[in-house]
């Protein structure tokens, strides 16, 4: 007989420590780039310098004969054998959408696209002789700035004949969600208040941490590719349905992948040049970019300017919202990027119950990097929207930010409920959860200490910044996908296998890359099938291993992919207990699965899951037609998207005389439903923050006139370090989902929507008495100093001026280690 | 090519090497150690930290025929005898790292500065770690992680 363990009533809930961990504090983790094959060669791109460009020639003689070069490939040596990169979300049937070649045969259209390859023996020949490729260029006019770009000054693609490449616009009052904004603005200017602003979304960089990098091995009958890839299962269509390879001889593998926030969400030009490359070669390939690379060529984020008209009565209830948003895609329309501002269309109404809504959104090519999913891919810049229009209206008529908010939400009594916006939020409870953060902030008494700042004449005020949120996750209902024109579905898959020792293999379609997901599936497996956490395998991220997937992105990990393994593991308890009756002589019906075990009803015979796992293998006793498997697998598709919230609550103290921001205290209380593992899900909150807190206060891709982007490493683009941050104070509230079993909801990007309003509101807050309501993100001292002086802080005229410096000398940034 | 020989990890190595090969790359092309990784090009990220003759370096930053002679320790050196160090364990305990990559190399740094100061307040361990990027954690739970290796009570 089988041993099984007492283990608690529940895993879920519990604070289990990471399996994932093991290998990666150890060092024992596999990347991309550690992978090293017989015979494998490596490459270097020449990538142009020019926004915009004809390629005139090309001469690579010097660099084919240097030392261990075995070619140098251009896109005319290419052609089509390259295939051509896939946008899958024409947001309008009439979408603008340029060719994509990944690299182009006679004009480049943004500075960093690539015009050759080098590839040889190793990474630093390649690289050497990358230097000997002589490009002659003939420079065209470039669109950079996104107003310019949208008003067709110049194109970014001449032959197109336009910059503008979708208009998508939602009105509640042709959806028939709401009523008519246009009407509610109108009545609002008669006898009403109505604030009218325009906010700026800089643009992003993901940096995640590891730098993209792909090895395809083309020997064998199937050819596999490993790569830091958020999206294998994506990665392996767009090969097979662009090259005319089959799924079946292509693997893809995303081993350990370090880091992607929305930034590993693409398929590559780089991937698909390694997988052409090596296949022409007969030879297995790296390439594996260096960070300036990376933070030029990997896709940017965010990127719009919004437009934002609010109505509200003199007693402050919001009656209407007009959105008009300009977004830039940059030279080409990615993955998904086409449809990412869109996702923001059914966000900007928030936790808020006003009757009317116009959202329009204009996307727009430029010659800069395209743009596409950063952590949140439309909600951060709606949230934004909304957040800052709330306390703008609170502003407005001298009252508390939370007392505006508390007038126009939801409440939780009112739940489900049919949104303006046309969807359906199943459940929340923001009363709950603003009380609660109010009482961890010490709302109260930080207000009290901000009226002393204000009356003592401080130099350093204290601002006070809040931002309620929602947003939608678990993408999504495949209908609502295609109602998009998206172009795929929005299910996920999983698979389960008993093994014939009583441990436990399962397999996830959902592909990790930091989020912890070994850990939180083995505890959903360990509590439905009664399991010790330990003898659960958690596998992914390999397209021989897990068939069917759709990755991960949207926080759809858990609400869909977990949703995916209970049926799974449901189909698995119902196999077994027909077996579990035949072997107790029992009647099925009578049979009951409680805790890891069948027991018959009113007896206290009963046999461990393990033990009939070790029946079935051995097939010496089954049920007659039984098949001797205790293996399953399901599909779901989620019925349809869910909705976390929260209230987060945020002090700063800005120093009038430098302009200088510190943070003070954060606090945020997040309800996302049923938590499975509250440690995983606090460190996902902890790092959203501060990236949405560095949206704020620090990072911002900057181009200079010519097209170059200036903050190309890490000296510029300023990721945050540990002494720009502090410690968070993190609580949640928990109000299940009502569309899914385990009650969850997504929390991936909760962090980084709600954070960056919450910052800004809070460095407004404190410049309120100066005049000041508004500040251009990020928030430098130097734009907080301008806007003290009398302007908005806004100096977006020069665009190159924007390349701010950190508060700490940037010289200190490689301290630390470097001595 | 330049001959060098140092102590890696224990083990005694001899190689000839380019002037010009950086110790991140020697120590991963040449020796396999693939534990410790490059982030960036220009010194700042620190996920490629190792100890240098018991001192933390970022290893793009220093050639490997400067580690002549040396004494280097790698994120694959650090435990002994199967034993995680006292600053793996912590890291693990207080689920300080997520995606894992720049982890070996805020684990050396952490080591270096508990070795150098053995009760940081947490300014200077925040201070003390501002070298080495992480995109994941918020550096919230790398604090207390640092805290808890270093014997300090830590409040959640």
């Amino acid at each position: 007989m089988t041993v099984v363990e007492d283990k608690p009533a529940t895993e879920i809930g519990r604070d289990r420590r990471r399996k994932e961990d093991q290998r990666l504090i150890t060092g024992r983790t596999r990347w991309t780039d550690n992978i090293t094959l017989q015979g494998m060669l490596h490459m270097a791109m020449v990538r142009s310098p020019y926004a915009h460009a004809k390629i005139t020639s090309i001469d690579t003689s010097a660099a084919k004969a240097a030392l261990n070069v075995v070619d140098v490939l251009t896109g005319a040596d290419l052609g089509e054998s390259q295939g051509v990169l896939i946008n899958a979300w024409a947001i309008t049937p009439d979408q603008l959408t340029p060719t994509h070649l990944p690299m182009p045969i006679d004009r480049v259209a943004f500075a960093g696209e690539i015009v050759a390859v080098v590839i040889a023996r190793s990474a630093a020949e390649a690289r050497d002789a990358a230097e000997l490729v002589d490009v002659d260029y003939e420079e065209l006019p470039a669109a950079l700035e996104l107003k310019d770009a949208a008003a067709d000054r110049v194109l970014a693609h001449p032959d197109l004949g336009s910059n503008k490449s979708a208009l998508w616009v939602f009105d509640s009052a042709e959806a028939g969600s709401g009523g008519d904004v246009d009407e509610a603005i109108a009545t609002a200017r008669a006898d009403g208040i109505v604030i009218e602003r325009e906010y700026r979304q800089q643009r992003l960089i993901p940096a995640f941490m590891e730098p993209r990098s792909v090895v395809v091995d083309p020997t064998g009958e199937q050819n596999t590719m490993w790569s830091a890839t958020q999206v294998p299962h994506i990665v392996r269509y767009a090969l097979a349905a662009t090259t005319g390879v089959p799924e079946s001889k292509i693997r893809v593998i995303a081993p350990d992948v370090g880091g992607g926030f929305g930034g590993k969400l693409q398929v590559t030009p780089e991937e698909w040049l390694t997988w052409a490359i090596a296949r022409r070669l007969g030879r297995p390939v790296k390439y594996t970019e260096t960070r300036s690379e990376s933070l030029i060529c990997a896709h940017h984020g965010r990127d719009q300017w919004q437009k934002l008209t609010l109505a509200a009565t003199k007693d402050g209830t919001v009656t209407g919202l007009k959105v008009d948003l300009l977004a830039d895609l940059g030279a080409y329309v990615s993955l998904v990027g086409g449809g990412v501002p869109v996702l923001g269309a059914f966000m900007f109404n928030g936790i808020y119950k006003f009757g009317s809504y116009r959202f329009s959104c204009q996307t727009v090519l430029t010659n800069k990097a395209w743009t596409d999913a950063y952590r949140g891919a439309g909600r951060p810049e709606a949230t934004f929207g909304i957040e800052r229009m709330m306390d703008e209206l609170a502003a407005e008529l001298g009252v508390d930010p939370l007392e505006v908010r508390e007038k126009n939400w939801i409440t939780h009594e009112e739940f489900p409920f049919a949104t303006v916006a046309g969807l359906e939020y199943d459940s929340g409870n923001y009363e709950a959860a603003t009380a609660k953060a109010k009482k961890n902030f010490g709302y109260d008494d930080l207000r009290a200490e901000q009226r002393r700042r204000r009356e003592s004449g401080d130099p350093v005020q204290l601002g006070i910044g809040v931002s309620t949120f929602t947003e939608m996750c678990g993408l999504a209902p495949s209908r609502v996908l295609g109602s998009l024109n998206y172009g795929a579905g929005g299910w996920e898959h999983a698979s389960v296998r008993m093994l014939a020792t009583g441990k436990v293999e399962i397999v996830t379609g959902a592909t990790a890359s930091g989020q912890g997901h070994e850990t939180a599936f083995s505890q959903i497996v360990a509590d439905r099938l009664g399991v010790p956490f330990e003898d659960v395998e958690v596998l992914h991220g390999d397209t021989q291993i897990a068939a069917k997937g759709m990755d991960t992105y949207g926080s759809r990990s858990l609400v869909v992919g977990g949703e995916a393994l209970v049926k799974a593991l449901d189909k698995v308890i119902e196999k077994a207990r027909p077996v579990a009756a035949h072997l107790m002589e029992a009647n099925v019906d009578d049979i009951e699965f409680s805790a890891g075990r069948f027991g018959v009803r009113g007896t206290d015979q009963g046999l461990a899951i393990q033990e009939i796992a070790g029946a079935v293998f051995a097939a010496h006793n089954l049920p007659d037609g039984m098949e001797p498997s205790l293996d399953s697998d399901a599909t779901y598709d989620p019925i349809a998207f869910n909705f976390p919230h929260g209230t987060h609550l945020c002090a700063v103290e800005v120093d009038t005389e430098t302009g200088q921001i510190s943070m003070r205290k954060y606090t945020c209380v997040d309800d996302i439903g049923t938590v499975v593992n509250p440690m995983i899900v606090e460190g996902q909150v902890h790092g959203g923050l501060a990236q949405g807190i560095a949206q704020a206060l620090f990072e911002e891709a900057v181009y200079d006139d010519a097209g170059t982007l200036v903050s190309a490493s890490f000296v510029d683009y300023l990721v945050p370090t540990a002494a720009d941050l502090i410690s968070f104070d993190v609580d949640h509230t928990t109000t299940p989902s009502l569309t899914n079993t385990l009650g969850t909801k997504g929390v991936g990007e909760a962090g980084t929507i709600a954070s960056t309003p919450a910052v800004v509101n809070a460095v407004v807050d404190a410049l309120r008495p100066f005049g000041v309501h508004d500040v251009t993100m990020p928030c430098t001292p130097e734009r907080v100093w301008r806007a003290l002086q009398g302007g908005q802080g806004d100096d977006l005229t020069t665009g190159a001026a924007a390349a701010h410096f950190h508060p700490a000398d940037t010289a200190d940034r490689s301290e630390g280690a470097g001595r | 090519m330049m001959k060098i020989s140092l102590t890696v990890d224990g083990d005694k190595v001899s190689d000839d090497v380019e002037p010009r090969m950086l110790l991140v790359h020697y120590l991963r092309e040449k020796l396999g150690k693939t534990g410790t990784v490059v982030g960036c090009d220009t010194s700042n990220c620190g996920a490629c930290t190792v100890h240098l003759n018991g001192q933390s370096v970022k290893s793009c930053n220093v050639l490997a025929v400067q580690a002549d002679g040396g004494e280097v320790t790698t994120i694959e050196g650090l435990a002994q005898n199967g034993e995680l160090h006292p600053v793996q364990a912590a890291f693990h305990e207080c689920h300080a790292l997520q995606c894992g990559y720049c982890t070996p190399g805020m684990i050396m740094q952490t080591v270096d500065l508990l070795n150098t100061n053995p009760n940081p307040t947490e300014q200077e361990i925040r201070e003390g770690i501002e070298g080495n990027l992480c995109r994941c954690t918020g550096y919230h739970n790398i604090v207390r992680a640092v805290q808890t290796a270093a014997g300090q009570e830590t409040n959640a």
